[in-house]
């Protein structure tokens, strides 16, 4: 006969303030089984497991049933309590009382009948538990980090300096992201590439890292601690051992229009390019699509230059495979477009402001790069249309930002900074230029944040105007931007030279894809879901996966180097030990039932199922059945709801445990 | 609101069988964000939707469930790469099974409810117990497998018939 000790927490007053507790765990201390019951304030404090553990001890308890709040929350936690006391941990169970119960329902008298069935159904549940040993695997100390811009550069070195190998893959032809086509950075003015570069450097020379830039993860298999990754390495067309990085090929190049990305397409570019001059690594890439020698099979011209021959036209898309025991995801942001929406897409576009129809009404990256020394202006503020210099300059936040209406709710967090910004960089390189800035509200937490922007308006002659723009139009050469002054209550009309626009920050196109691919779960918008919004901002809910930067949410530049350092850190505890403890919540195959059909080989996205022959002691085949290797399954149950012969069992979620609880409501 | 719920005669009982990575999560999560249903939802969780054996619905019905709900992770977000996928192909099965028996699909609902979608599920659980709440007690399972339970052997001509077929 099981001994089940039931302890119900009131979690301050969050439960005790619509669930009865004490008449809770004075009806379930009647349940056949429940030899103590008992209620108290914080369960999960010291105190609480003190009392979870002295009870264990002296009623000589065999299962506990804990009902407090979500297991996502404390599971663990109540598990190693019991652990402690000398239990297996796997006799322990949680009752959600809080999320599914006090905090959704108001009413006393059905708020305590439900939490009463609740842990009734936990009570039958746990009977049924088995003891169940820990699995150890082992850990492979490498790690993956996905996204070469700040957030992977940052996290790839603190785990490379602590001496773990790095495998860094970056989609794009050169590390650096965002944060390499920034100007300069709040709220201290530093120059960007000054900062950015020996880092990317660093990368690129140190030995622990690996790098693959131009490509792209392919498949994701494998768990915490024993992850195969299948990275899709793009075809160069230049062969990066022999390449030496001279540039010929790049100046003779015949192809020199084409839109450059990295300058948000208002520089231009050769067919055979590297981003930016400061590109790591320095070996260019040929753009098929743009090519000569590919589209019309004549040029050929930057073979024929290059002097360690580098050029290799017939290079195909290869596929590695490296396993890591840790993932870092880095992937960063994009900015919210405009005019052109995917179709599907809830997020609506802002067609009164003109951006892609008037040449003069840009975004804020494309501001960067035209203040950006290494920019396609050399640094001078012009507009893209004529190249003159804007004499009046208006700037509109909250683009998309903080807009319900056109889809997206949340603050880009980092526009109102880089707006201050930008009018004191328009300051300083055109005298005499007045800048506007439209706000809802300026947003400046952060160290010498407010000061910062303080500073646009008292001492760079900024304008703030408080009210949002309705209407942008052109009139000869000038742009006339129609908003309001909801302060003074006017209406507002400004004849400008350019318009720079505070996009919202999103995630990377594709996020969700990459998030599918890893297992990973994510949010409306696509931003990654860390594990706990307070306790661990830096995880994934799947082990072994980690999170750094703008693809978990808008961030600046220090937040997101600390998340990254965050995540390097997470990483490095991982591989501070040689085995790994994992959740011994596996399936496992009652081979004298087994008929050896394999419905669940079939189905089993793991590959976790294998063939194992029966003999007799002669050696002679008695019959194959179906084998799970611990190590490998992922203990998601599917073959047990296909097993016909019900012979595969996923501990912990056994049928007879199911059964149970459904019985017991 | 209580009032308007007492109102009512019948409280239906809801089984929801959920998975622990997005429908569990998105349920804690209506939870944090203090969003109120009806208290007639009972939640079991499961690894993945893909462990959902069909016969735990049909229990749940004997066991006087007077509706089902069966959520998990949005197609392609599978915690499990494609347990949903089978728990899909699964149950469009059982519900033609279900049909012919004569259990009104009404009664069974399944649904995709992610981690981010804490409004999604108490949309999902208040349509569900309105919508069985409207249609009544559902007896047939329930009083069959009582049946069986105090009757001590099932006695049919049509079981005997096919036990001597054995």
């Amino acid at each position: 006969m099981s001994r089940i000790g039931v302890f119900i927490c009131h979690c301050g007053e969050n439960i005790s303030r619509t669930v009865d507790v004490e008449r809770v765990a004075r009806d379930v201390g009647r349940l056949p089984g429940v030899a103590f019951s008992t209620d108290y304030k914080y369960m999960c404090s010291d105190p609480g497991q003190t009392l979870l553990k002295k009870t264990i001890q002296e009623q000589k308890l065999s299962h506990v049933v804990v009902a407090a709040c979500s297991p996502r929350m404390h599971e663990k936690t109540f598990r190693k309590a019991v652990e402690a006391a000398g239990l297996n941990p796997f006799l322990c169970e949680m009752a959600n009382i809080r999320e599914h119960c006090s905090w959704v329902h108001e009413n006393i008298e059905e708020a305590t009948i439900k939490a009463t069935e609740i842990v009734g159904m936990m009570v039958e549940r746990v009977k049924k538990n088995r003891v169940l040993p820990t699995i150890t695997v082992p850990v492979t100390k490498r790690s993956l980090v996905i996204g070469g811009g700040i957030a992977g550069i940052q996290a790839a070195l603190d785990i490379a300096d602590a001496g773990h190998e790095v495998v860094l893959v970056e989609r794009e032809p050169s590390i650096g992201g965002h944060m390499a086509q920034l100007s300069e950075t709040f709220p201290t003015l530093d120059c960007s590439q000054c900062i950015m570069t020996p880092k990317m450097v660093d990368v690129a020379n140190h030995p622990k890292i690996k790098l693959y830039t131009y490509s792209e993860i392919e498949l994701v298999e494998g768990y915490i601690g024993n992850f195969q990754v299948t990275i899709k390495k793009k075809a160069r067309s230049v062969n990066e051992d022999t390449c030496t990085g001279c540039g010929v090929c790049m100046t003779k190049c015949p192809q020199k229009k084409i839109p450059n990305k990295f300058d948000q397409n208002i520089g231009m570019r050769t067919a055979i390019y590297i981003p930016f001059p400061q590109a790591v690594p320095n070996t260019p890439v040929i753009d098929r699509e743009n090519c000569t020698k590919f589209k019309t099979g004549k040029c050929g011209v930057c073979q024929k230059v290059c002097g360690p021959g580098a050029v290799d036209f017939e290079q195909e898309d290869s596929l590695i495979v490296e396993p890591v025991g840790a993932i870092v995801v880095a992937t960063g942001f994009d900015l919210y477009t405009i005019d052109e929406k995917p179709k599907g897409s809830p997020i609506k576009g802002y067609g009164e402001f003109g951006h892609g129809k008037i040449a003069d009404v840009i975004d804020g990256m494309t501001f960067e790069r035209l203040a950006s020394a290494s920019g396609p202006t050399g640094g001078k503020i012009l507009r893209p249309s004529d190249g003159k210099e804007p004499k009046q300059i208006v700037f509109i936040q909250c683009i998309g930002s903080r807009a319900r209406e056109k889809g997206i709710s949340y603050c880009s967090k980092v526009c109102c900074m880089y707006t201050a910004k930008h009018t004191m960089l328009y300051h300083h390189k055109v005298h005499g230029g007045q800048a506007y800035v439209f706000f809802m509200d300026a947003r400046t937490p952060g160290k010498s944040y407010d000061e910062f922007w303080r500073r646009a308006i008292e001492e760079e002659d900024a304008v703030y105007i408080r009210g949002m723009v309705s209407r942008l139009y052109q009139k000869g050469d000038k742009i006339v931007v129609m908003g309001s002054d909801i302060a003074v209550g006017v209406q507002v009309e400004i004849e400008a030279d350019m318009v720079v626009l505070a996009t919202a920050i999103q995630p990377q196109k594709g996020a969700d894809l990459l998030a599918q691919k890893l297992g990973i779960s994510y949010d409306k918008y696509n931003f990654y879901s860390e594990a706990h919004a307070k306790l661990r901002p830096v995880e994934c809910a799947t082990a072994g996966i980690y999170l750094a930067g703008a693809c978990q949410g808008p961030k600046d530049i220090p937040e997101t180097v600390s998340q990254a350092s965050a995540a390097a850190a997470k990483v490095m505890t991982l591989f501070s030990k040689d085995q790994l403890e994992r959740e011994p919540i596996v399936a496992r195959v009652r081979e004298a039932g087994c008929v050896g059909c394999f419905a669940c080989k079939k189905v089993c996205a793991y590959g976790a199922v294998e063939e194992k022959e029966i003999r007799d002691r002669q050696g002679n085949l008695i019959k194959v059945v179906a084998y799970v290797n611990p190590g490998v399954c992922a203990g998601c149950g599917t073959c047990q709801a296909t097993c016909p012969s019900k012979c595969v069992e996923l501990d912990g979620y056994t049928d007879e445990q199911v059964i149970a609880m459904i019985e017991a409501l | 609101m209580h009032l308007a719920q007492q109102q009512h005669t019948f409280e239906p009982k809801i089984f929801a069988f959920v998975c622990t990575w997005c429908t569990y999560a998105g349920a804690d999560l209506a939870g944090t964000s203090r969003m109120q249903y009806p208290s007639n939802v009972r939640v079991l969780k499961f690894p993945c939707t893909g462990r959902i054996d069909p016969v735990f619905i049909l229990k749940a019905f004997q066991q006087g469930a007077d509706g089902v709900l069966v959520s998990g992770c949005h197609p392609g977000d599978c915690h499990y790469i494609a347990g949903n996928f089978h728990a899909r192909r699964r149950f469009a099965v059982f519900r033609k099974l279900l049909e012919f028996v004569g259990v009104d699909l009404n009664r069974l609902q399944f649904s995709w409810v992610s981690a981010a979608e804490g409004g999604k599920w108490v949309e999902v659980v208040t349509d569900l117990t309105e919508k069985v709440r409207n249609m009544g007690p559902m007896t047939e399972f329930k009083e069959l497998a009582m049946e069986e339970q105090w009757s001590g052997a099932i006695n049919t001509p049509e079981l005997k018939e096919a036990y001597n077929a054995i």
